[in-house]
């Protein structure tokens, strides 16, 4: 007891700060914490300093002038008089479109390709490991400009499309024709859709700054209310299942509240479909979709579906083998063991990293610079920097918009991923 | 014993029937192809659709590849040529393109008479990493660098190396054979020297340069070693580090400078801008690599750290470099840095380039190793306390082994991502293999309209770089195996 008696007491010296692990923590975060704030305000005196040399200064007013530029894709009303900031608007509507689309697109190729790895057919296993071995082990950028490239040097131009009288008379076909029924055009100009139009529209209501398109809102409404309804049936029917045991039968509701409301929607809107119509030198009619924007959608898709095959594959792998064992000997069909045993379990597994992929799209989409498609990147970043030669605030608004995306998107997805993992009790 | 049966059974079989072979649907090729091809249904329509788009693909692009054209001056030609053997409408690859400019895919507009430098730090970078990756173990050193010598012999003189340097090469070579088979261990000293050897051959200049890089660490570690023992190690790190940033900011301009003027040797200089093609991947990928390992493994431990401000600062980092595409850090590399530094300065845009790739790739390894640190069993990081060990001794002995071996998939796949990304610097105006040049060869009037030819080879080099890194480590996932699974 001596010896505890001997430790010194309260005798603080200048050396505890760093050999006494009791303060040490404390010296070093305070030190890092002023080298830190040393760093900062050298930043911010540069940045000054610089700003003050150029003759510039840090203000946002620039996103309020005219921005004097087009822009190819607008899904909200657009002209080259409209603002910096709805130019902004557009960007990021754009890239938006991409990264929603790309993301559906590759999980369902993904998961597809991922299922058929694994399948016990030799040759489809093997050409479904090229598929991913080829994209994974390739840049994307090369995929996005190769599909730029074959879209737009080795379609038809639009002429080729025309019958003339001659060729009728000698009974020729056009050098190209449309595809899927006549529907779709694919030009060296881009892609002509069909596009829907109403007779009777609900038209659109101005918000100050955004119009509302009444049309799309209530299709928005109409599509969501009936899909909750399904979801409604099927949990009575799973509930019914589960206090009698006999499942009641609920296709034909599931169908016809899926398929009734839309359908009557649509009457009595008055929808029917514009088909593009070849007039004179070019299409007229449906939706021009610019190459552009189909290459970096077909790129990104099949780039990022190879890594999420991988991780199905993966995922699937991960559940033991028991599993299925047990599955089969409950008298389970290999399908419904899939999906009532296997891809319930794998899904735990598979969805973190699915939503890094999907947040890898999303930034990946500002590559669609390489084909001149005007996303956040090319308006905000690109166009809008150039001409008012912003660099700082356009730079760091988009650095603070594309961060505000991620954050989002991992944190849906996270609140989603909670919701599936098991609950340890 | 059959004399027992004699009497009541009319025939007992004394010997063994041959087995019958299996139905012949039950053996062989035919089983094979039941079972992996015909098993079902469904697997039957899934093999003919697979057999379907084989014989498409190949249908369409066999004919192309066999027509191929290797010496043409321009597209034109090569279609005339293609039309004149095989018959007019015929489809034919014209590989003339790669074989007329396959220089400027792996070197950009390296001046052809210095090609003999990247093609040297090439085979140097082999050599320095020989002792890391097999640190100790003579035979494999060995016929690493008799590789390296013969690839450096061999390269030199197709690139047409002066005598001089060629001289020099080889016997650095041969010196760095001898020491491997008599101090194995002493090869590391080579890897350290390396990166300013490796910059000082790639850009050239007075190579008084590398050196007065080189003597800022030397005094840095000599001031560390004579102060370590009065003012114990923490101090003595903090005065070596600004005793070698008071030499590289104060005096190694001046000194250097001097001795520069009474002894002007060097290599010629090379900018910037003529860096372009396969090489500037290679440099900005290699680069990256080598320090963003380090970087991530300091942000990843500081990421798991007790202390809340350290934690905090590492993790707004991460996850802002992890929130911005790559593309926005370049642009900030090529547009912001000029804001943030002080007024005046302008350093390299590769070296630019170089540092923000590094960061991204930094903060993407610090999520892999994070990953890889918490997968260990909470009993490890006890043990480590338990016997005593202070924090770094723990995480250098204990934890960071075990962790890195846990992540090593991943972090390859980091690597192989970070390689790729290595094409983006086209959009801030360097002339990566994949944008860049081929641009520049597809905006030629005499190679106008090409397109699968210049894509597919790019392609190729890049999928054997990164396909075989995957491989590699996958045999190191194997080799480092060792639990009993």
């Amino acid at each position: 007891m001596a010896l505890a008696a001997d430790v010194p007491k309260d005798t603080f010296r200048l050396s505890m700060l760093i050999y006494d692990t009791r303060y040490r923590a404390i010296t070093i975060q305070v030190f890092v914490l002023i080298l830190f704030g040393l760093f900062i305000a050298w930043l911010l005196n540069n940045t000054a300093q610089n700003l003050a040399a150029r003759g510039k200064e840090f203000n946002f007013g620039f996103l309020w002038q005219r921005a004097g530029y087009d822009i190819g894709q607008q899904l909200i009303p657009y002209t080259n008089d409209s603002t910096h900031f709805r130019a902004l608007l557009v960007g990021l509507i754009n890239t938006l479109v991409v990264a929603i689309l790309g993301c559906i697109l590759a999980t369902v190729i993904g998961v597809f390709v991922g299922i058929l790895r694994l399948s016990n057919n030799w040759l489809v296993s093997r050409i479904m490991t090229v598929y991913v071995e080829m994209f994974r082990n390739v840049p994307l950028l090369l995929w996005i400009l190769l599909s730029y490239v074959i879209l737009s040097e080795t379609t038809p131009q639009p002429r080729d499309f025309r019958v003339t009288d001659e060729m009728a008379a000698a009974g020729e076909a056009p050098a190209a024709s449309m595809i899927l029924f006549d529907t779709v055009a694919v030009t060296n100009r881009g892609t002509n859709v069909p596009s829907p139009l109403f007779v009777r529209g609900l038209g659109t209501v101005d918000l100050g700054p955004v119009s509302l398109n009444l049309t799309f809102l209530a299709y928005v409404l109409v599509i969501g209310g009936s899909i909750w309804t399904w979801r409604r049936i099927k949990a009575d029917a799973t509930a019914k299942q589960e206090s009698t045991g006999l499942r009641p039968t609920t296709w034909w509701k599931s169908l016809a509240v899926l398929v009734l409301p839309v359908s009557l929607l649509s009457v009595a809107l008055g929808l029917h479909w514009e088909i593009p119509v070849l007039k004179g030198f070019n299409f007229a009619g449906g939706i021009l979709v610019a190459h552009s924007f189909t290459a970096l959608l077909i790129a990104l898709s099949l780039y990022t579906a190879a890594f999420i095959a991988e991780i199905v594959r993966a995922g699937i792998l991960a559940i033991s083998r028991g599993q299925t064992e047990a599955s089969y000997a409950l008298g389970l069909r290999p399908g419904r063991t899939m999906n009532l045993v296997i891809l319930p379990q794998a899904l735990r597994v598979i969805i973190p990293p699915l939503i890094s992929q999907y947040l890898n799209l999303t930034k990946n989409t500002s590559l669609g610079i390489a084909v001149s498609y005007l996303d956040l990147r090319g308006t905000l970043g690109g166009i809008t920097l150039n001409q008012t030669g912003r660099e700082l605030e356009c730079m760091l608004l988009m650095m603070l918009i594309y961060l505000t995306i991620s954050l989002l998107i991992s944190s849906v997805m996270n609140f989603y991923n909670k919701s599936v993992q098991l609950k340890a009790r | 014993m059959s004399d027992t049966h004699a009497q009541t059974v009319t025939f007992v079989r004394d010997t063994m029937l041959p087995p019958i072979a299996p139905p012949s649907g039950d053996s062989g090729a035919l089983k094979w192809l039941r079972e992996n091809l015909f098993s079902t249904w469904l697997n039957t329509i899934l093999t003919l659709v697979g057999l379907w788009v084989i014989y498409y693909l190949v249908a369409s692009a066999l004919p192309w590849w066999l027509n191929s054209v290797w010496n043409a001056n321009s597209l034109s030609e090569c279609r005339a040529i293609v039309a004149e053997n095989a018959g007019p409408g015929a489809t034919g690859a014209c590989w003339a393109v790669v074989h007329q400019r396959w220089y400027q895919w792996i070197f950009g507009f390296y001046p052809p008479a210095l090609w003999w430098r990247p093609v040297l730090t090439l085979g140097l970078l082999f050599a320095a990493l020989a002792p890391v990756l097999f640190a100790g173990q003579k035979t494999k050193l060995r016929n690493i660098l008799l590789g390296v010598l013969v690839y450096v012999l061999v390269t030199l003189w197709l690139a047409q190396a002066p005598a001089v340097p060629f001289l020099l090469a080889v016997a650095l070579v041969v010196g760095l054979l001898a020491l491997s088979q008599v101090l194995p261990g002493k090869l590391l000293w080579f890897t350290a020297l390396f990166p300013a050897l490796c910059f000082w051959l790639l850009w050239g200049g007075p190579i008084w340069t590398p050196i007065s890089a080189i003597l800022g660490f030397v005094i840095g570690a000599l001031v560390f070693r004579a102060l370590s023992g009065a003012t114990g190690p923490a101090v003595a790190v903090g005065l070596g580090v600004v005793a070698a940033v008071l030499w590289w900011l104060f005096v190694a301009g001046p000194v250097m400078g001097a001795v520069g003027r009474m002894l002007p040797w060097g290599l010629t200089a090379v900018a910037s801008d003529q860096f372009g093609g396969l090489l500037l991947s290679v440099i900005i990928g290699v680069t990256a690599i080598t320090f963003s390992l380090p970087i991530g493994i300091l942000l990843a431990l500081g990421r798991q750290s007790d202390m809340l401000i350290v934690k905090t600062l590492c993790v707004g980092f991460i996850e802002f470099i992890r929130g911005v595409p790559l593309i926005t850090l370049l642009f900030t590399a090529s547009l912001l840095l000029q804001y943030f530094l002080p007024p005046g300065t302008n350093f390299d845009i590769i070296l630019r380039v170089i540092i923000l790739v590094t960061l991204f790739a930094a903060a993407y390894l610090a999520e892999v190793i994070r990953g890889g640190l918490a997968a260990l069993p909470r009993g490890q990081y006890e043990a480590a306390d338990a016997l005593g060990l202070d924090y770094w001794r723990a995480q250098r002995l204990i934890i960071l082994p075990q962790a890195l071996k846990i992540s090593i998939p991943s972090i390859v796949s980091t690597f192989i991502g970070l390689f790729k990304d290595t094409t983006l610097v086209a959009f801030v105006g360097l002339m990566d293999p994949l944008k860049g040049i081929t641009q520049i060869v597809r905006a030629d009037i005499n190679w106008k309209g090409i397109y699968w030819e210049p894509y597919i080879f790019v392609g190729a080099i890049f999928f054997i770089i990164c396909f075989s890194m995957s491989r590699y480590s996958m045999y190191l996932e194997r080799k480092l195996k060792t639990d009993h699974r």
